[in-house]
């Protein structure tokens, strides 16, 4: 069995949730393994995520390098080129940094990529069985990956169930010595935070959210007397962002917000899994969809198959009725 | 500025529902509607405008059967000076690697300042712009939407979490994966798809690039596709069956029992 490596990303001293979703890829490879984690960084702050990393596992290898104080990814995967054993696995969480850094990664290690796992079933010879989602969820794929010189694996957030962490005396080993001096052609200059927006969707706890069964911009209107009728705020999916038909600010997902509300709308939103990542605290989930095999039915409480431009305006009369306001 | 966009011809999953065929080894692929991948169209309409700010060609190139000329006529309908098509059945079964093998071979016939891909297909993994890169050994960005020329280097924003972005620098050559909504891709009717019929698009084959059979296809596949599968549902939503107006109040009713309406 190959050695596994968990890349565990951290931020001001704490490492990413993601880190114990690695352990349970690990062990879904191999139920007796024992995972090493490795970390790049530099600063107090750094080594304080190490500390903390090392509570949860036997093995953690810590590169410290002032370049790689900022995680770019050109710079992370020099360093990881340079201290991992030939054919490893290496499992990385696939969120922006995992997209950026993983198949180049795998290219210079020559090793397999897989990319977005959502499930592992254990390894058969020199094959490891995974699953993948293709088409935003509409299908699964049993994808089979080549693991004799090595394996990058990226694992979908949130799709890897968490035990109990085993407290552990983990070791720490100081591999920065065999990282030596690394260089970038791609440089971070800086981060600018998203702009507030008019409605701040992330406090209401009614949202009417809209994708691209909205179909035009025009039919946008539907959604914004409901959700006015209603109290709520109408948030979207990102196809409605990037055709500019509404905010940025209003786009739920791992891109956009995280919102927390008591019911959520999905409004002919197909539901694909960046999306859903933006939706936190187990809402009541209602969802519109004229597509009965759209991804959203799957994890929603309450669905109704339907034609979205028919349907909310007999919602919005319905809830006129119900809230004793006038028909305009 | 010489740029080269790598563009995908997938099925179109706004005009498609996706279902496994009656041997459950693939998707039901008759009367699927196929268009150019959504990310990749808005990689062609970045260049086009980049070239139309600092001059240049564009060149789109796709790995494709001879299918894919459509979605090249289409992209030189946009505006692209130039356009290939790289097929060869000996590419067939090709893995993210294999395809990004026969890319490089590709960029190493001509000289090219920038390289464009879709930041992922909807049957992709997010995973040939960044393989490229590496093998080209140029410098690579992901998830790119915005993109502003400053001389030999470019400064780019990358979409981080939350709606955040990432400033970078990079050098030039280099490989960047652009995300949808970083412009407003033109519109191609018929009329101008037409006008571009006779534009000849050049095949090459794997003996034209001096690519290696053994390097690509389903030989050289380390990561393979065994089939498609639908998951059995855990619980799913209760679908209601009323009538449309039935349908609404019930869901007002749920609404407010849940709380939706404090």
């Amino acid at each position: 069995m190959p050695r596994i490596f968990a890349y565990i990303v951290h931020k001001s001293g704490v490492a990413d949730d993601s880190a114990a979703e690695l352990i349970a890829a690990a062990r879904a490879i191999d139920p007796t393994s024992a995972p090493t984690a490795i970390l790049t960084g530099w600063g107090p702050d750094f080594d304080l995520a190490c500390k903390s990393v090392s509570s949860s596992f036997a093995s953690t290898w810590q590169i410290s390098n002032q370049a790689l104080a900022y995680p770019n990814a050109e710079l992370v995967r020099q360093a990881l080129v340079r201290v991992l054993p030939s054919d490893s696995i290496v499992l990385i969480s696939h969120d922006h940094f995992g997209i950026d850094l993983a198949p180049g990664l795998s290219i210079k290690l020559n090793a397999a990529y897989a990319s977005d796992v959502l499930a592992i079933d254990g390894v058969e010879g020199n094959t490891l069985k995974l699953v993948r989602q293709e088409f935003g969820g509409q299908v699964s794929a049993h994808v089979r990956c080549d693991i004799s010189s090595g394996a990058v694996i990226n694992v979908r957030p949130g799709a890897f169930k968490t035990g109990p962490l085993v407290v552990t005396s983990g070791v720490i080993t100081d591999k920065s010595s065999e990282v030596g001096a690394l260089t970038a052609r791609r440089r971070y200059v800086e981060t600018i935070i998203a702009e507030a927006g008019d409605v701040d969707i992330t406090r209401h706890s009614l949202l009417v959210s809209i994708g691209r069964g909205i179909q035009e911009k025009d039919n946008i209107a539907l959604a914004e007397e409901l959700a006015e009728v209603l109290g709520a705020a109408v948030s979207c999916s990102r196809p409605v962002v990037d055709v500019k038909w509404m905010e940025k600010s209003r786009q739920v997902g791992s891109s956009g917000k995280t919102v927390k509300p008591k019911v959520y709308m999905a409004c002919g939103i197909s539901g694909a899994f960046q999306h859903l990542a933006g939706i936190k605290g187990s809402p009541f989930l209602v969802a519109i969809n004229k597509n009965p095999k759209a991804p959203i039915f799957q994890v929603a409480d309450v669905g109704i198959v339907d034609d979205l431009l028919e349907f909310l305006p007999e919602l919005t009369n319905k809830a006129r009725e119900f809230r004793g306001v006038a028909a305009k | 500025m010489e740029i080269l966009v790598c563009a995908r011809r997938v099925p179109d999953t706004s005009e498609n529902e996706i279902e496994l065929n009656s041997a459950g080894n693939d998707i039901e692929r008759d009367e699927l509607v196929y268009s150019v991948n959504e990310a990749d169209n808005y990689a062609v309409e970045e260049a086009l405008q980049i070239r139309d700010r600092v001059g240049g060609n564009v060149t789109v190139v796709t790995v494709d059967s001879e299918d894919g000329e459509e979605i090249l006529r289409r992209q030189l309908a946009m505006g692209a000076n130039q356009a290939a098509l790289v097929s060869d059945e000996a590419f067939n079964g090709s893995d993210g690697k294999g395809i990004a093998t026969i890319l490089k071979a590709f960029v190493e016939k001509g000289h090219y300042d920038l390289i464009l891909t879709g930041v992922q297909a909807d049957d992709g993994a997010a995973q040939v712009g960044g393989m490229l890169a590496a093998m080209l050994d140029y410098p690579f960005a992901s998830l790119v939407n915005s993109i502003v020329i400053e001389d030999r280097k470019l400064k780019v924003s990358r979409e981080i979490e939350g709606g955040n972005r990432e400033v970078n620098e990079i050098d030039l050559p280099c490989v960047l994966s652009i995300q949808t909504g970083i412009n407003e891709p033109r519109y191609v009717g018929m009329r101008g798809i037409r006008q571009v019929a006779s534009v000849p698009i050049p095949t090459l084959a794997a003996g034209d690039l001096g690519v290696t059979q053994a390097s690509v296809g389903e030989v050289a596949a380390k990561v393979k596709r065994v089939d498609y599968f639908v998951p059995a549902s855990s619980k799913g939503a209760e679908i209601l069956h009323g009538s449309r107006e039935e349908n609404a109040a019930r869901i007002l009713e749920l609404v407010a029992a849940k709380g939706g309406l404090n």
